[in-house]
């Protein structure tokens, strides 16, 4: 990887055609204000019974539905439609055509995809849950700033890992279809582990004792349960700096094997048609 | 030096046994026989720079697999690659920089992006210098008279069009070698020959190597003086197209339908294929005999109700080749 100039490129290439998509991003925040309201309602019953066994307060818990939601489209949950087209179409030669790393251009286009799908949808959720709710009244169940400045500043890098750990995973789902020509396999194991793995469900912290450990420290925490726990200072100073160790060295064996992996799919790849 | 250099080039592919049926395809759930299939055997030639070398051969022959390992995506079995001197497959980044591709039947440009946008965004992954790509963008986009189209979305281009769009496309970091896997396919006619002109002025007056696959004669007889015929995986011909012409190609059919039953017809050089009613379909070589010579001296003894000449279709042409050589067939 030379100059990042290609990469660059095809990053904002990816992001501006994304960004098109006016509709498809209304329709995903109408989905999610409504399933952040079911969530929050479902907290609400379940602090209501009995709040002392919650391992976080209601406002935090009601944050982390917002700020969940708003960042959902970040979740490596869904393999990039693009690769899957491109590889039943034959149109996946063109990639190796370029001369560039073929995992970091799908890397950076995965990347544009992302970031395009998100920007748009956490956006109107801010406008939302963050400002509308307070303003009507509703500043109970509204979205709150993280807490204190060490929390917003440590955020920052949480929240940029959090997006690499992502795309790695992501590219990695990508290489997994353009192998086996098909995403239906790749999507369908991938969002369950996702969903309840990250802490995208719910907090880490609700799972049994027993298993704490090793759930914080899989590769999926990086996404929500790292990040998050950073924004309520629940996590800060030792403990915040071990988070993002964790969240980088994960996003590093990732991209590391998703570049094994890369290696050994195009020696045998065949391309499809002609 | 030659700039391509090819020897002994084979791929084969692992392509599932499969017994037919439904208790076949349960056993293949549980145990997988495979079969290699050769996509190429045994494949050499080489080429010289500002050389237009036309493969033609029928679907399946190992035309595409030849320019697919040439341009460094497929990796071959066995043999060796070299353009200018570099294997394709071992250091694909600095090759693919220098080749340009174009593959009839897919698209390299940005569906939803203007023609436009989509040159740019190519300018900064073959990272051109900016002048430069202005340079050559506006000297291709006023070759392939590109200027109404280029802020259009490529989906919304017709494939004559999108065609157009596509050569610029694949020469705007400005390559040495262009490949072209039947650039012509699906095109209509004032298409082709727009693409054919456009070719032959690269390769003419800037010195561009070209290499292309086709089906269509008529793109081989407008371009290549050099010709390699391939089937089966194997190299049958390799010659200039003006001997390919006099021997194999040579031959013409004239199809006529009388005015009366089809009489009998003894002309010297001429061999009667197929007779039904009125009908006539005869083999002649125009080298020996013109065709107006031969149709002025049917229409003269007889009363003719329509008359035509056609070219043997490829396949024919390489089913002939392969009875040539049939040592080799499979």
């Amino acid at each position: 990887m030379r100059a990042p100039r290609p990469y660059l490129a095809a990053l904002r290439a990816r992001f501006q055609l994304m960004l098109q998509y006016r509709t498809a991003a209304l329709a995903g925040f109408a989905t999610q204000c409504w399933w952040g309201g079911i969530r929050i309602m479902v907290f609400a019953a379940f602090y209501g019974a009995n709040a002392a066994a919650a391992p976080i307060s209601l406002a935090n818990a009601v944050t982390y539905v917002w700020l969940g939601q708003a960042l959902l489209a970040l979740m490596p949950w869904l393999a990039d439609p693009e690769i899957g087209q491109a590889v039943r179409s034959g149109a996946v030669g063109y990639d190796r055509l370029r001369p560039l790393d073929t995992y970091a251009y799908w890397y950076v286009r995965t990347l544009g995809w992302m970031l395009a799908r998100v920007m748009p949808r956490a956006a109107l959720m801010v406008l939302a849950a963050a400002i509308v709710l307070p303003c009507v009244g509703l500043e109970a169940w509204s979205w709150r700033p993280p807490t204190g400045l060490a929390a917003a500043l440590l955020f920052v890098p949480a929240f940029v890992l959090m997006v690499a750990l992502s795309a790695s995973i992501l590219t990695l789902a990508n290489i997994v279809v353009a192998a086996s020509l098909n995403e239906r396999g790749v999507n369908a194991v991938l969002a369950p582990l996702v969903i309840v793995f990250s802490g995208s469900l719910l907090p880490l912290d609700f799972f049994p004792d027993e298993a704490r450990l090793l759930l914080h420290l899989q590769p999926l925490a990086g996404l929500v349960d790292i990040p998050f726990r950073i924004y309520f200072a629940d996590l800060h100073g030792m403990q915040a700096a071990q988070g993002l160790a964790l969240q980088a060295a994960w996003t590093l064996v990732l991209i590391g094997v998703g570049r094994l992996a890369m290696g050994r799919m195009m020696r045998r790849l065949e391309m499809q048609g002609g | 030096m030659p700039q391509i250099l090819v020897e002994a080039l084979a791929k084969t592919y692992r392509v599932a046994e499969r017994t037919p049926g439904l208790i076949g395809a349960v056993r293949g759930l549980v145990h997988r026989q495979w079969r290699e299939v050769w996509a190429l055997a045994d494949v050499s030639f080489s080429l010289e720079a500002g050389e237009l070398l036309a493969f033609i051969g029928p679907n399946g022959a190992g035309k595409s697999t030849t320019i697919k390992i040439l341009s460094g995506i497929l990796r071959p079995t066995s043999g060796r690659v070299e353009v200018d001197g570099l294997v394709p497959y071992e250091d694909r980044i600095h090759h693919v920089a220098r080749i340009g591709v174009v593959f009839g039947q897919r698209s390299q440009l940005w569906w939803d992006l203007p023609v436009i946008d989509g040159f740019d965004l190519l300018a900064d992954i073959y990272r051109v210098e900016p002048a430069r790509y202005r340079r050559r963008r506006d000297e291709l986009v006023a070759m392939l008279r590109l200027e109404p189209l280029l802020d259009q979305p490529v989906r919304q281009l017709s494939l004559g069009q999108r065609m157009r769009a596509e050569f610029a496309a694949a020469l705007l970091h400005d390559p040495t070698i262009l490949f072209l896997d039947e650039p012509t396919i699906g095109l209509d006619a004032p298409s082709k020959l727009a693409v054919r002109e456009f070719v032959r002025r690269l390769n003419r007056e800037q010195g561009v190597t070209v290499l292309l696959t086709t089906h269509d004669m008529h793109d081989v007889e407008a371009l290549a003086e050099r010709v390699i015929v391939i089937g089966h995986g194997r190299l049958l011909v390799d010659g200039p197209f003006a001997s390919l012409r006099a021997g194999v190609l040579a031959e013409r059919r004239l199809y006529i339908d009388f005015v009366g039953p089809a009489p009998m017809l003894d002309i010297d050089g001429v061999t009667i294929k197929a007779r039904e009613g009125r009908s006539l379909e005869l083999t002649f070589n125009p080298g020996r005999l013109p065709a107006p010579k031969l149709i002025a001296a049917i229409t003269s003894s007889h009363a003719v109700d329509d008359i035509h000449v056609e070219e043997p279709a490829i396949e024919e042409v390489i089913a002939r080749l392969y009875e040539l050589h049939d040592a080799h067939e499979a």
